[in-house]
Parts: structure tokens; sequence; C-alpha cells
């Protein structure tokens, strides 16, 4: 909410500067986001009377007039507004003064007649956008005086951002109140006087919704003026609380809006049929609204109906139909208090959000509709006059808030806030909030004013003492807490951890958005059933990730169009998979690289990634939980048929895969270089054994190489695999050296060289006993592989 | 007898001369006093001789074989100390050229902030919990106080899925996660990412937030400033001035926004904290006695203190990082800086 502080101090005037106001608020809770001046800085306007005018001897659309500032002598000063006329009270900026744009005005002549000074626009105030003509000043202005003075302009707009609790502060009187009670100063409410009954008409009202509108007030007021003029001093306190002005009918019911809190409405009573109600709408009701909707209600929608239509959404806007214009004679002013529940959310249902929606739903006091209503009776007849009838009023009591007493134990105060208040101190709190206070011996009976929907437990009764008091003079403490032993854990390797060897391994980690483009989703996982926003930001951001992959191609690509030629980027997160009708959301750990091996450096010549390097990656990670994954052909559609791997646990868990980004994605999402990646699910690399020790042998280890012929489809992992399934107790290790194809190996076929690392751990192997494992384990291979020795 | 001792060792220095490697050094040695060295030979011989002769001969032969075997070491010596110093000229590299192999990458720089926080709460014993982002409406708003058509639903933006699942607008409901399984006492943070329908300089959609919570028989507001003082003080490494403002919070009560002394201008006032010398960092307050209730948690007996951060805040203040929006664009020059 926006509000003048000169208003403000109207009401209540501590002897503090706006910085320190400002800061009180704010450490009340009532955040001030903002002060801005009300007025851009300029000089040496006074409130002038055009004495008399003459056209222009040289000019059509200048006049020359004569004009009294308050001097001696009345001033020549020439003027082109159409709207200047004799006997105007207008700014006049003297020679010497500055206006906002550093815009000097000196003594000069306009076609030859002598100029002494400009008569001013509210825009070239700059207090207006826009305006037409000469801003008119009221009759009673007194010359002479300075223009920043009479329109109060060396005043600051506070923007305060209230929290939903807060609604009783929504106006200048709950700010004024709140001011009061930091400063421990009284405040002056404003003094409402009824005007008289001057006419016996009356609109009946039904309200057949009690429960929705506990209380609703309507009052005809008949004959007003429709061409009166809002004062310039509302215009100006509506301004600066951001509204525009919109002819005196609907400027009244703003400025008791930020005046009290209270929306009000007025009705051009001429074009109502019959009784006014406040019902429920039928289903598929419309109504063409004030700001030009066109909505179709719902049958959970409360309405202002007379008998033949809806008229308005009840506590959010009017309509079209039935509103003041500028030839409204006879209106017909609401003033109703709403019940927040029954209107929550209703305004949000038809894309809306006023002033008054914004109220009524936090909570507007329901005590404040009479005095709201004769208020703003009271300044419409001022300006537009008019004669006021009878208020008819309709409420139901049952459902007007209840506002039970509360008890606040001192035992409960003590322990929340640590700290030891005096009786006294907690009674003035609560007195000066507007609380009627009794003590007993343990604590307080308490009973919030009507304006304070947001207190009904006893640690609101807290906060308040705590907000009063001072959140910054209570106590601090060190924290004495129980506390348990940490864990150490071995049986679960640390997220980080791996992180951390990605690191090292030149991984840069990439955190990107959990919603992704549903293209690059589709290509990438044409398989998977995506769970999808019903309200994404972008059609970019519209579906959840079902693999990590999607923001890893994207981030890549954002590097690759910057020069990069060398990308490798990890993240971890979660991704998002509906799998027979549930939403799983796995914990994954994704990976991609492109471009050089290494960066560019001497000595070394550059190559490309390939396949073998990001298994690498991943190998190392298994090195980290001491168990082998294992690596077996596979089938992705976002990658190469001939280079993707599943990676299975030992025991056959489905781990994730690794691979080429396919060719034809590579060349779809704009890449000019190979890519690969990795997805691994984290449950599944997570989970580690404590290590085991194994007894050392002290006996020498031998190494055996050997070439062997093998069929091309016989993969490494089985050959190694079938001379481990040998069982050998001697065979160590088998470390595969050279993979061989082409010159004296038969096509369709490739020589494999490895070596048998053999220890025994209770003797040194004899020659014999080498040849003899080395033999059986060629007998196997021979058997089971079709391996031969290479010549 | 052919030569002397005499004329074989003149022989002998007069080939060492020569000599200009190890390699011929050691034919020479082998030449003279191997075993079949012309030297060794006449040792040999020398039993032919009489008593008298032989003593005296092998005297002047083992002078000789002596003085031979002291220049041949000291030849090796020099011979040694050459090779040496021409392997370590030749071995010479600009050591100023750049080392080989692979460089190391770098963590995000939320996660390095989300690390040093979940580091400074375990420290004293606070336990790390995850939650689903993907929450159904109960634990993300009516759990938490926030029922159907309350006005603070509108500040959270929420993106839907359906009527009853959101995407979570903030790690609070971890929070409802961790009380209904477990019973006090209770000490979690919960780290992650969240969501909020919002895109413009100063907000992206996902963000990460850091939840924190503390219940116990006797925890106090004061327990609260305590934790809240400790942490912001060592999360900037600093004694930095903090304070306590009144807000809302339906999950809270009392409810505080936390503020701390700009750390661009040292509470001057500049464009960062809108000249008002003050950042808000933290939300927090003393837990809601109507989240209590909706995990069956004795409001009475147990009192609890919750707060909540923005990850990209609080990094965005340690490392002086201006735009939002780099967090989430992997620009690796952005994220190279902080390896």
């Amino acid at each position: 909410m926006q509000i003048s502080v000169a208003w403000l101090r109207e009401y209540v005037n501590p002897a503090i500067s706006t910085q320190e106001l400002v800061a009180q608020l704010t450490m009340a809770g009532l955040e001030v986001d903002s002060v801005t001046p009300a007025a851009a800085d300029f000089s040496g306007v006074v409130v002038g009377e055009v004495l008399s005018l003459e056209q222009h001897p040289d000019a059509d659309r200048l006049r020359v007039c004569q004009v009294n500032v308050g001097g001696d002598e009345p001033l020549q000063i020439v003027c082109g507004a159409s709207n200047v006329r004799a006997g105007l009270k207008i700014p006049a900026a003297l020679v010497g003064a500055e206006l906002p744009g550093d815009f000097k005005i000196k003594k000069s002549k306009l076609r030859g007649q002598e100029s002494l000074g400009m008569l001013c626009s509210a825009k070239e105030l700059g207090i207006a956008a826009s305006a037409e003509g000469l801003l008119e000043l009221s009759a009673d202005a007194p010359v002479g005086t300075d223009i920043r003075d009479y329109l109060s302009l060396n005043d600051s707009i506070i923007e305060v951002s209230l929290t939903p609790n807060r609604a009783d502060c929504l106006s200048v009187e709950g700010l004024a109140r709140e001011l009061a009670i930091l400063n421990k100063m009284d405040w002056l409410i404003t003094q409402v006087e009824q005007v008289g009954v001057q006419h016996q008409d009356v609109l009946p009202v039904v309200v057949a919704v009690p429960e929705a509108c506990p209380r609703y007030l309507g009052r005809l007021i008949k004959n007003v003026n429709p061409q009166a003029e809002t004062p310039l001093w509302m215009q100006e306190r509506l301004r600066r609380s951001g509204l525009r002005s919109l002819g005196p009918l609907v400027d009244v019911t703003n400025y008791v809006l930020i005046e009290l809190g209270q929306p009000l409405h007025a009705f051009d009573a001429d074009k109502l049929n019959g009784k006014i109600t406040v019902r429920y709408a039928q289903a598929d009701e419309a109504l063409t609204l004030l700001n030009g909707q066109e909505i179709k209600l719902d049958a959970e929608t409360v309405v202002i109906a007379d008998d033949t239509r809806a008229l308005a959404v009840a506590g959010v806007m009017g309509g079209n139909d039935s509103a003041v214009s500028d030839s409204t004679q006879n209106i017909f002013l609401e003033c109703a208090f709403f019940a927040p529940l029954q209107l929550a959310a209703k305004a949000r249902r038809y894309g809306l959000h006023t002033d008054s929606s914004h109220r009524f739903e936090r909570g507007v006091d329901a005590t404040l509709q009479t005095r709201a209503i004769e208020r703003a009776t009271q300044l419409i007849v001022a300006i537009a006059g008019g004669s006021a009838g009878a208020i008819t009023e309709v409420t139901a009591e049952k459902y007007l808030p209840a506002r039970p007493s509360l008890y606040l134990r001192k035992q409960r105060l003590q322990k929340i806030l640590r700290c030891d208040f005096q009786d006294a101190e907690v009674i003035d709190i609560f007195q000066r909030l507007g609380m009627i206070v009794s003590l007993d011996a343990d604590g307080w009976q308490v009973t919030p004013p009507g304006f304070r929907f947001d207190i009904s437990i006893e640690a609101d009764l807290i906060e308040e003492i705590a907000r009063i008091y001072g959140y910054n003079n209570l106590p601090s403490s060190n924290l004495l807490m129980r506390s348990k032993l940490g864990l150490a854990t071995e049986t679960l390797l640390d997220i980080n951890r791996v992180k951390y060897l990605l690191v090292d391994r030149g991984y840069q980690e990439a955190i990107t958005y959990s919603f992704v483009d549903e293209d690059i989703q589709r290509a990438v996982a044409p398989d998977d059933i995506c769970i999808r926003l019903q309200n994404p930001i972008s059609s970019e951001l519209s579906v959840m990730r079902t693999t990590l992959w999607c923001g890893l191609l994207k981030a890549a690509l954002y590097n690759t169009n910057r020069q990069q030629n060398r990308v490798r980027l990890f993240e971890t997160g979660l991704r998002f998979v509906n799998q027979s009708g549930q939403t799983q959301q796995q914990k994954m750990l994704a990976g991609l690289i492109l471009g050089s091996a290494t960066a560019e450096q001497w000595g070394e010549k550059i190559r490309k990634v390939d396949f073998f390097d990001i298994k690498s990656d991943i190998e190392a990670i298994f090195a980290l939980l001491g168990c082998s994954a294992q690596f077996v052909p596979a089938q992705h559609p976002a990658l190469h048929p001939g280079q993707t791997a599943e990676i299975l646990s030992a025991k056959g868990d489905k781990i994730g895969f690794l691979g080429m980004l396919h060719p034809h994605l590579e060349k779809q999402l704009g890449f000019d270089t190979q890519v690969f990646l990795f997805e691994v699910d984290q449950e599944l690399i997570l989970n580690k054994q404590p290590p085991k020790f194994k007894s050392l042998s002290k006996y020498p280890s031998v190494r055996r190489d050997v070439a062997l012929i093998v069929k091309e489809d016989v993969a490494i992992a089985a050959l190694v695999d079938c001379i481990r399934g040998c069982n050998e107790e001697s065979l160590q290790d088998v470390v595969v050296f050279d993979i061989y194809r082409g010159k004296g190996v038969e096509e369709g076929c490739k020589s494999v060289a490895l070596s048998l690392i053999m220890q025994n751990n209770s003797q040194t192997l004899t020659d014999s006993e080498i040849d003899a494992i080395f033999n059986r384990v060629l007998e196997t291979l021979t058997n089971k592989l079709s391996a031969k020795l290479r010549d | 007898m052919s030569a002397t001792p005499e004329e074989i060792l003149s022989q002998a220095l007069q080939e060492l001369t020569a000599v200009t490697d190890l390699e011929q050094l050691d034919q020479v040695r082998v030449h003279y006093l191997g075993k079949k060295g012309l030297l060794t030979l006449q040792m040999k011989e020398l039993g032919s001789l009489e008593s008298e002769q032989r003593r005296a001969v092998g005297q002047v032969i083992n002078q000789a074989k002596d003085q031979l075997q002291t220049k041949l070491e000291a030849q090796k010596e020099s011979l040694q100390q050459a090779a040496l110093t021409a392997r370590l000229a030749s071995e010479r590299v600009d050591v100023t050229l750049p080392g080989r192999g692979q460089t190391g990458g770098g963590l995000h720089p939320i996660t390095t902030t989300l690390n040093r926080i979940n580091k400074i709460f375990a420290s004293v014993g606070f336990e790390v919990v995850e939650g689903p982002e993907i929450e159904d409406d109960y634990h993300n708003f009516e759990a938490l106080n926030i029922p159907a058509h309350h006005p603070a639903r509108a500040m959270h933006d929420t993106f839907y899925f359906d009527a009853h699942t959101v995407l979570r607008t903030h790690t609070s409901p971890v929070q409802i996660r961790v009380m209904e399984s477990e019973k006090p006492p209770l000490k979690v943070i919960a780290p992650g990412r969240v969501y909020r329908c919002d895109s413009d300089i100063t907000h992206t959609p996902m963000f990460h937030q850091v939840e924190g919570f503390l219940v116990d028989t006797d925890v106090s507001f004061a327990d609260l400033k305590g934790v809240v003082y400790e942490f912001l003080r060592a999360f900037f490494e600093k004694d930095i001035q903090v304070r306590f403002r009144p807000s809302y919070f339906p999950f809270t009560e009392p409810s505080a926004e936390v503020d701390i002394e700009c750390v661009m201008c040292g509470g001057e006032g500049c464009r960062v904290c809108s000249q008002t010398g003050w950042l808000e960092v933290m939300g927090c307050g003393m837990i809601h006695p109507e989240v209590f209730k909706s995990v069956n948690i004795d409001d009475e007996k147990y009192t609890g203190f919750a707060f909540g951060m923005g990850v990209e805040r609080l990094a965005m203040l340690r490392y002086g990082i201006n735009d939002l929006r780099l967090f989430f664009e992997n620009d690796l020059k952005f994220l190279e800086q902080f390896n």
C-alpha cells in the first residue's frame, strides 16, 4: 500500500524524521519497501491569480495576462493554455524559478511581448504524467503562497509491503494507529459528521447469503451534481496512493478505502431495476465488469444483483452496466462486510485482484461500515451536493466474526521468549494495541479489537508482546541441546565424494532447470512418459525432465556456441518419470563430455574424447565403491547404437547408461562434434561395503603374456570373464594390453594381447605349475570362445 | 721377460691419455689389471724367480699396479663427473612451461554454498534430510497451516500438475515429512530445489532453499536468535550485524525476517541494499501450534523453531555475484571462477 507521509502525520505526528518513521514501521513488521518524494524538485512557483488577459497581437494562440502573484504590481505573463481565463488561480513560475527537468524560467519576449514567468500545468510541475491546460487551483487558494506548501509537495510517499495477517494496516487510520502505539502517543481519529436524512426513498436490500455477507449497508443519494470536480487536495492524496482521479463519486469511495480501509461501491441508481439482492450467482451468469472484461460467473461466487441481473462481483468489482458516469445524478452507495473465507480466491478465479478484494480477503473491520458510509456520504455531499436518504442495514449478527477473549499464561510467555516481563509492561502493550486486558495470578485475559483478525491463539499474543517490545531487545542464547553422536558411515558413499572425483577429473558441475523443453525431452527420451506442468512459465520449460541429459545438452550447447571447444559437465538431481501411473522421483548423476580429451597443451597430441574416456570416469566411480560394474552392449534412443553400454551392478541391477550421442541428435541439436553422455541412479551407486582385508602373499608373482585370436564378436569382457571363470586359485589378475586387427590376423577376427598375473599364497609357483595353469586357461578359451593362440 | 713393469706402466699411462669414456677406461683396466692383464701376468710369473729377486720385483710390480689403479680411479671419477655434467646440461628444461595432463574442474557455487551451510549445521548435530520436489498440496500447504484459500498462497506462485500436486514452493514440507515419521528431539536441515512460477531479473522459476528446524522440550525464541546469529557469522566469516524484524509466515508464530548489515557497503547504503544498509537473508520463527497439531506432536510439551533461507541470495552476497540468472546458464566462464 502506498501512502502520503504528510497525510499520515495529520493523524499522529511523532517528532521523528521520515527516515526514522520508516525504520519504526519496518521494525514493527510493517515493511516499508520504498520512500519517494511526492513531487520532483522545483522552486519559485507560487499561487497566482489571472487578473485580466488580452489576445496577443501577433499570435493567435497566445494570450497576454496580468497575473497577481502577491507582489506590489501584477506581472505580465504570456500564456498559450486554452483554459486560461480571468479570475483563475493557477501555479505561476516566477523569473528565476527552476522547474523539473532542469528548466529555468527567465525574463523573455514572446513574439515581441514581454513575459515575466510562466503559468504551469500539473505536468510541468512533475505531479502528473500528462495534463490538458493549466492546473486549476481552488478559488480560495492564497495568492503568493509557494505552491509546494499549498499542495504540500514537500511530502514523501511510502510504499508499505504488508504481510497477509496485517489487513488492519491497509489504511491511513490503520498505519496511524500502529505508529501511535510505537511512539506511545494518541492519534486523531477521522471526524465523521452525519449528514441528515433529506429524503424518504430507500432501496430494499435482501441478503440471501448472510454467511457470505453478514453486514450490508446501502443508501440512496439523490441529485448529485454530475459536473462537480474532485478537489485538488483529494486528487493529490489519491495520486500519492497510486490512484487516478475518476470523478468525485469514484474518488470518494477510493478515498474512504485508503482513509479507513473500508471498500465501498457506488451504483448509478437510475440503472437499477427493483431491489438489491446479495446472492450466489447462477452458473454461467454473464457480467461485464467495470474494466470491460466479460466474465461467466460460477455458482460459488457472491454477487450483488437487482431484480433482473447481477450487478457486481461482491467485494471484487462492479459491473459496467450499473457504474456511475459523468452524467450520474442519483447513486446507491454500498458499504458491506463480506466474510474473508467466502471471498477468498474468488477474484483470482476471474484473473482479478483489486484494492477491494485484497482487503476483504484479508479481513475488513466488521464494525466499520456505518462510520465508513457516513464518511463517504459526508464527502460526496460536500463535493457534489445531493441529498442523502436513510441507511438500509441488513446484519446477521451470528455470522459476524466473533472476537472471543484469549488467555496468555505468564509461564508460556517466559518459556517462548525467555524474558521476564513486568505485569504492567504486558498490560501497557496490550492496551496500546486496543485490547481489553485483565490480569490474574497466572496470566492475562485478553480481548483483541475487531480489526485484528490475526489474533486468535495464545502464540499470537506472544508475538504481539515480542513485536512491540522489539525483537532485537529480546534475549539471544547459546543453544544447549541434547545431542547424539554423529555417524561416520562406511556403507554409504557421500555423493560429494563422487562429485569431487569428477571435479578432479576435469568436470564442472552444472545446475539446470528440472523442467525442460518438451522437444528436447521427446528427442532424448521418446519412450519415457513425462509429467507436464499445468501452468508452465514458458513452453521451453513445460515438462519435468525424465533424464538429466536434457539440461546438460542445452548447457553444453550454450558453451559450444560461445567458442568453448572442450566441455565436461555433470549434474546431480531428480528425474521425474511416470511409471505405471505413479510419479517416481529418482536421484540421478549424469555427465557429458565433448571436444578434446585434455585442455590444449604443448608436447602432447590433442585428441578428441571417445567412449573410453567417459567409461573410465564411470570406472573410477566404481573404484571408489570398491566394486566393479558390468558394461553390456545395449540400445538407447538417444545414443549411437554401436557405442551404448548399459551399466549393471555386479549382481545385475540396472544402474544406467553411457554412450555417444546419436549422430542424428547431434545434428538435430546443433552440435558439430561427438558428444558422450552417462547417467546413473545415485541410489544404486552409493551403497558400499566396508573393505575386508585379504592376506598378502609372501611369494613372487609371475606374469605371462599371450596373444589370442578370437572372432570379432567376442567381447573383451566375455574373454576376461571366461578366464576368471576358470577359477584358478593362483590367477590374480588379467590385463588386456593390446587389440590388433590387420595383417597376419584373419578377416573378421582380432588379436587380443593380454597378460595373466599369477601368484600363490603358500608357495613360489614353479615353471611347470605356471605352464599347467596357462594351458588349462587356454583350453577353456578354445572350448568356449574358439580362441586360438596367435603364431 | 719382454717388458719391465715400469715399461708396462708407462705404456698403460700412455693409453689412458687417449681414453674418453668409461667403457674405454674399463678396457684399459682389463688389459693391465684384469685376470689376464699384463701386470697380473707379471705377478703370476713371479713364482719362477728366486725368493730374493721375487720380493724386489714383486714390489716394483705392486707399485706399478697401485699407481695404475689410482690413476684409473681418478680418471673414472672425472669421467663420471663429466658424464653427469653432460646429462644435466642435456636434460635442462624450461620450468616455466605449463604442466601437462587433465586440469581440474569445480563444483557449482550453489553446491559449494549448500555444502558450507550443511557443514556449519552438521557441526552441532543437525541431520541433513531431503524430500520430494513434486509434492502434494497437503505437505506443501495444508499441514503448514496454509489452507486452500489463504492469502499466503498467492505469495507462492505455485506450479501445478493437478489440483493436488505441485512443485514444492519451499523446503518447509520436509519439516512435515520428518515430524510425521520421527519424534522429538529433532535437529534437521533440509536443503534442496524449490520452484515458483515467476521469472524476471530477480527471480528464476527454480532456486534453492535450506530449511532448518529444531524441536525439543525447551526451545525458545532466544535459542532461535542465537542459532541464526551464529550461523550468519560463521557463513560470512565475519562479526556481522544482524537484526530481527517481525513478519508473517503461516507456519511460525512469532515470525521474523532476518536482515544482515549489507556486506557490499558495510551498512553505508548502496544499490544492492536499496540504500537501507540492510539485506534480508532469511525468514524464521517459532513453529506454529497448528503445524504441531497436524503432525501429532504435543505443542505443550514441545516447542521448536524453524528457519528458511535462499541459497542463491547467500551465494550472491558471499561471492559478489550480481545476476541471479548466471547460476542456471552454466557458462563455463562463470562456473570456472568458483573452482
